[in-house]
């Protein structure tokens, strides 16, 4: 309400004060002219606009514009760099994550064929000691052998004699004379045959 | 004496602080130029000294500088596309402009420089201006196919056109005195609540406590201010976008 009587009080001057002040070239004071409509002031307002945004706009296009497009230029260089960067020594990290893998791999192959072979050796050996501790024990029942039957042999033939004693002894005894050892070798033979 | 103080008009008014006539032309350096240095330079100064460090890590002013550069430079892409990069220094100047122009009218006994027509007019005209110089210069006479929109039956035409042209020819006018009347009643209505706290406490106690609803509506209402001030650029440089399309790409 103020403000519309206000303008309504003042703008009704202002075509004729606008004219007198644009004529004596002093822009309008406080003279109830509505200033934003005061034509008096314009060639002034838009000639410092003029020059003030003008070097405003050179200042922004030459000195500020690149330097802000710079810094945020560099900085998304930064970031791809350094995403690269990462993905990079990732992929080294999964490399050697997979050389390691492959190489526990390769040692727990070769381990298993070591202890095979190892296993493989003792079997071989205790096989081999197995047989030549079998052998000896083989070779030393032959001879035991070989000596109880010769041993039995030997007692089977001093039987022969120790039974032609006996019977030339008993036949001594019995006929009180002495039978030819050829008849009783002959007996015993007979007897033992 | 009082009424000069409440006097809602008086922050509008212009006044020569250096004399300058030439040519019959009065080109005084008057207060509302002494703003327009101002501006000028507050936002100069800003850009210039907070980007000064140029860290890859930005700190709070940097950030505001940048996020300015990037918001108006997204702005102009959606808008006008990769060609109307181009005009990214000129929308991006503007902008700045407009903006640091409206903040400093905000403080107390300061003056606005977008409150007068005529410099919402020089901006708005320097748009236009360049949209139609661009314009003719790019398309030759293709540019006039901006009045003649495609699919539209002949009968239609006689319709149609004048409506895009007269739809042109308004636009300078529109984006003029949206920002100036923004700004301007934004301005009074400020004054005339701050004027209310005057003469409400002249009339002692009872006039003091009333004075509190004035005062605080003042407040809201500076606050307020802030929003159309920043809103006011924000719309000011998405509509030179805007046009600036149109010059690039005069066919709808």
């Amino acid at each position: 309400m103020f403000v519309t009587s206000a303008f309504a009080q003042e703008s009704a001057p202002a075509a004729t004060e606008g004219d007198t002040h644009a004529a004596t070239g002093v822009p309008a004071e406080a003279h109830g002219t509505f200033p934003p409509f005061n034509p008096a002031t314009y060639p002034s307002q838009l000639v410092w606009l003029a020059i003030t945004f003008g070097l405003f706009y050179l200042f922004l296009k030459r000195v500020v514009m690149p330097r802000v497009g710079g810094i945020i230029d560099v900085r998304n260089d930064r970031i791809t760099q350094d995403l690269d960067h990462a993905a990079r020594l990732k992929g080294e990290a999964d490399a050697a994550v997979a050389a390691y893998e492959q190489e526990l791999a390769e040692a727990k192959g070769k381990a298993n064929a070591i202890g095979q072979q190892a296993n493989d050796a003792a079997k071989a050996e205790a096989e081999a000691a197995r047989k030549t501790i079998e052998a000896a024990l083989d070779q030393k029942l032959g001879e035991a052998e070989a000596r109880i039957s010769s041993i039995k042999a030997n007692a089977m033939k001093e039987v022969g004699t120790i039974a032609e004693d006996t019977a030339s002894a008993i036949v001594e005894a019995l006929v009180g004379g002495k039978a030819s050892k050829a008849e009783i070798a002959a007996a015993v033979k007979s007897v033992a045959g | 004496m009082a009424a000069d103080k409440v006097d809602p008009i008086h922050q509008f008014q212009i006044h020569p602080i250096i004399p300058i006539h030439i040519g019959g032309y009065d080109l005084s350096f008057t207060n509302s130029a002494l703003f327009m240095l101002a501006t000028v330079a507050v936002a100069s100064a800003f850009l210039y000294l907070s980007t000064s460090g140029r860290s890859l890590i930005p700190g709070r002013l940097q950030s505001v500088s940048e996020m300015a550069y990037e918001f108006v430079g997204n702005m102009l892409r959606d808008a006008a596309g990769t060609q109307g990069m181009k005009f990214f220094p000129l929308v991006f100047s503007l902008f700045m402009f407009v903006l640091v122009a409206n903040l400093l009218g905000l403080f107390p006994y300061f003056f606005t420089v977008t409150s007068h027509i005529i410099v919402t007019f020089g901006l708005a005209a320097l748009v236009i201006g360049t949209v139609i110089v661009y314009g003719f210069m790019k398309h030759g006479l293709g540019f006039l196919k901006l009045f003649v929109p495609k699919g539209v039956p002949i009968v239609m035409m006689l319709l149609v056109v004048p409506i895009e042209v007269i739809s042109f020819v308004s636009r300078p006018v529109s984006l003029s005195v949206r920002l100036f009347a923004n700004m301007l009643a934004g301005h009074i209505t400020l004054k005339v609540f701050s004027g209310f706290v005057v003469s409400l406490s002249a009339l002692g106690t009872l006039g003091i406590a009333g004075s509190v609803l004035p005062l605080a509506m003042a407040v809201a209402l500076t606050a307020l201010e802030l929003l159309v001030a920043l809103l006011q650029a924000y719309v000011f440089a998405v509509l030179t976008c805007m046009y600036l399309n149109d010059a690039l790409h005069p066919s709808h």
